[in-house]
C-alpha cells in the first residue's frame, strides 16, 4: 500500500506546485468571467506563451527523453514526430492518424534497429 | 449519439441528463486521444518515480493534461516547487478565457454561482469543445447536469487510463514502455497543432519547440519558461504586426 500512495511529501507537492497554480485561473474565470473580451489583445499574448511552453514540454520530452523513451536513438524519435506531422498534415488534421504513424514508424524502427 | 428532441419528457430528469451526458463520451474521437495522452501521462509519472496514487491525484485535482506533464516533467528533472508552480500557472492561464466562455452556455436566472464550481473544475480544452457540440441538442435548465456527467467520464476514462499506463510502463518491454512514453509528445503536439486557429498561435508552437533546446543551453533551470515567454511573445509580435499591414 505504502507504494501505492508513496510518499506523503511529494502530495503535498502536488497540492502546491500542481493544483492550486492549475485551479486558480478555472475560479478566476468563474468569478470575474463576466465582463471579458475574449478576443482582446491580452488573451493573443497569453495564448501565444502557453501555447509555447507546452510546445517547450514537447521539446523536452523529446530531445531530454524521460526512462524508457531514453532507449531508442535520438533521430529515430525525431524522425518519428516528423512523419507523424507529415501524415496529420495529409490526412486533415487527424491527431489519431499522426499519432498512430509517428508510433508505427518509432516501434519499427527500433525493431529493426535491434 | 441521438439525444431526444429538446420538448421531450425524458429530460425532466436530472439524473438522467447525467447519464446522457456521461454515454456522450462514447461518441467523439477526442476521447480516443484523451485516453492515449492519459496513457502516456501514467507511463511518464510511472518513470519519473511519482506513485500511482500521486498520479492519480494530480488527474482528478489538476485536470489538466500539459499542467500535469510540465508538473511531473519540471519535478522530475529537479526544479524547485517555486519553478514549476510559475510554469504550471502560465500554463493553466488559458483556462481562464475557457471557463469564461463555457459558463454563460449553461447559465440559467436561477443558476448560483456554486452549481458552476464543479463544470469550471471539469472545463479543459476536450469538455469546451465538446460543449460547443452537445450544448445546442440540450434543454438550458439539463445542460449543467448534463456537462457533469460528461465531464466525469470523461475523469473516470482518465484514470483508467492512467492506471494502465502507468501499470505498463512497469511491467512493459523497454520498446512498448517507450512508445507508450512516445504518446505524450505525439499527441500534445497535434492536438496543439489543431487548435491553432490565429497565426500567432502556429508560430508560438513553432517557436517554443526550436527555442527550448536553445534555452537549456542557459541552463538557468526556468529553460521552458525562458523559451516559452521568448517564443510566445515573438508570435505575438508577429501577429500585431500583421494586424498593422493588414490595416
Amino acid at each position: 500500500m505504502s507504494s501505492f500512495i508513496g510518499d506523503w511529501h511529494a502530495l503535498v507537492v502536488l497540492f502546491v506546485a500542481g493544483v492550486i497554480p492549475n485551479q486558480i485561473w478555472r475560479m478566476l474565470g468563474l468569478w470575474f468571467g463576466g465582463g471579458l473580451d475574449e478576443g482582446s489583445e491580452l488573451l493573443v499574448w497569453v495564448r501565444a506563451v502557453a501555447t509555447a511552453i507546452l510546445a517547450g514540454v514537447i521539446a523536452q520530452i523529446l530531445v531530454q527523453p524521460p526512462g524508457a523513451l531514453a532507449s531508442v536513438p535520438d533521430g529515430l524519435r525525431y524522425g518519428a514526430v516528423v512523419v507523424g506531422f507529415a501524415v496529420f498534415l495529409a490526412t486533415k488534421r487527424s491527431i489519431f492518424a499522426g499519432v498512430a504513424c509517428g508510433e508505427i514508424v518509432m516501434v519499427a524502427g527500433k525493431w529493426w534497429l535491434g | 449519439m441521438r439525444l431526444p428532441p429538446l420538448d421531450s419528457a425524458h429530460w425532466q430528469s436530472p439524473v438522467r441528463a447525467f447519464a446522457w451526458g456521461m454515454s456522450a463520451i462514447t461518441s467523439t474521437v477526442l476521447t480516443l486521444v484523451l485516453f492515449a495522452t492519459y496513457l502516456g501521462i501514467g507511463a511518464l509519472a510511472h518513470d519519473t518515480h511519482f506513485s500511482l496514487a500521486w498520479t492519480l491525484a494530480s488527474t482528478v485535482f489538476v485536470w489538466a493534461g500539459p499542467a500535469q506533464i510540465i508538473l511531473v516533467s519540471t519535478l522530475g528533472s529537479g526544479a524547485t516547487i517555486l519553478q514549476s508552480a510559475i510554469a504550471v500557472s502560465v500554463s493553466a492561464i488559458r483556462l481562464f478565457p475557457m471557463v469564461v466562455s463555457v459558463l454563460p452556455m449553461m447559465r440559467t436566472p436561477k443558476t448560483k454561482r456554486r452549481h458552476l464550481i464543479l463544470v469550471a473544475h471539469l472545463t479543459a480544452v476536450t469538455l469546451w469543445v465538446e460543449c460547443h457540440r452537445f450544448l445546442p441538442q440540450v434543454p438550458r435548465e439539463r445542460r449543467i447536469a448534463f456537462i457533469q456527467g460528461l465531464g466525469c467520464g470523461l475523469v473516470f476514462l482518465s484514470v483508467i487510463a492512467n492506471t494502465i499506463g502507468y501499470l505498463l510502463a512497469a511491467n512493459l518491454s523497454q520498446l512498448f514502455a517507450g512508445a507508450i512514453l512516445m504518446l505524450t509528445p505525439l499527441a500534445f503536439l497535434f492536438s496543439t497543432a489543431r487548435n491553432c486557429r490565429e497565426l500567432a498561435d502556429g508560430v508560438a508552437l513553432a517557436l517554443g519547440l526550436a527555442l527550448y533546446p536553445l534555452a537549456t543551453l542557459l541552463d538557468s533551470g526556468l529553460d521552458i519558461l525562458v523559451s516559452g515567454v521568448v517564443g510566445g511573445t515573438i508570435a505575438y509580435g508577429v501577429h500585431r504586426a500583421r494586424a498593422k499591414a493588414i490595416a
